[in-house]
């Protein structure tokens, strides 16, 4: 009856799109915030994952959504001091962009 | 009046077109985060694929995780996101580079990840360990049974990791003492 929803690989694909494109927004863009923005999507990837596998797996079912939780908390710890850091860095350098923190470079 | 199973002229079930739907979203509103270049509207279009993950969490059978992505992502993370945009956000700074020079790497990176795990996921025979049909609603019982039985020491210590976190972010975050500023601000 249900041909997409009812399988475990859509999910499995939707999960590995959404890394990617996380990854690159990472690689790529040059605004901290941005990059900590794109983080938040990678880890989001991983919790789909881990329901995806948690629903369709009866053997994982509870587990996959624990994982996703403990997750949570640490997306959570992990955002806020990411931007503490990204503020107490623009305190002083006066920018986000990540390619101009080049002091140690110089 | 009942509706039919399949929605007629699609031949999909209404679980199918609400996966599409909702997975539309996520990866339109994921582009819009990453491409964007007004970078508040890149923290609203993260608002938009949070809430629409929860919308694909709930068609998994976890509600519990669906509420609680509600409740600290789109609740907590994305004001965090907001503000920290606000207070960093200086007329000043270019708008046009939103890209580093390594776009091209960068972009190739992700593709080779993206067909990696297309592979992955294609070539793996899950086999009789996965069951198809449409999730059912599980409960939280059994994410009670697991968070509190084998997992209960990495639930303890998420809890001394966030305590740390908020001390952390407090202490980074707190204005400097004037002797205590480095050259670099002068």
């Amino acid at each position: 009856m249900s041909q997409i929803a009812g399988n475990l690989e859509p999910y499995l694909v939707l999960s590995g799109m959404l890394f990617a494109i996380g990854s690159f927004g990472f690689l790529a863009r040059r605004n901290a915030i941005t990059m900590l923005m794109s983080i938040e999507l990678m880890l989001n990837a991983v919790n789909l994952a881990a329901l995806a596998f948690g629903a369709f797996i009866p053997t994982l079912a509870g587990e996959g959504a624990a994982f996703a939780l403990l997750i949570i908390a640490v997306a959570a710890a992990e955002a806020t001091v990411g931007l503490a850091i990204v503020i107490a860095i623009f305190r002083n350098r006066k920018t986000p962009l990540v390619d101009e923190y080049d002091t140690m470079r110089q | 009046m009942p509706l039919p199973d399949v929605i007629p002229f699609i031949g999909l079930g209404w679980s199918d077109v609400l996966f599409l739907l909702l997975s539309g979203v996520v990866l339109a509103a994921a582009i819009g985060v990453v491409f964007g270049r007004d970078i508040i509207k890149s923290g609203l279009f993260l608002i938009l694929t949070l809430g629409a993950l929860a919308g694909i969490y709930v068609m998994l059978g976890a509600a519990i995780v669906a509420g609680a992505q509600v409740l600290v992502y789109i609740g907590a993370i994305s004001v965090l996101i907001l503000f920290a945009i606000m207070l960093t956000q200086s007329k000043v700074a270019p708008v046009k580079l939103a890209f580093q020079t390594q776009v091209a790497p960068a972009a190739l990176a992700s593709v080779l990840l993206a067909v990696i795990f297309g592979l992955a996921f294609g070539s793996t025979d899950w086999g009789s360990s996965v069951f198809a049909d449409t999730p059912a609603a599980t409960g939280t019982a059994p994410v009670a049974a697991a968070l509190f039985g084998p997992y209960l020491l990495a639930f303890e210590i998420a809890s001394v990791l966030i305590l740390s976190a908020v001390i952390g972010g407090l202490y980074l975050a707190m204005e400097p003492k004037t002797d205590e500023v480095g050259e670099e601000g002068q």
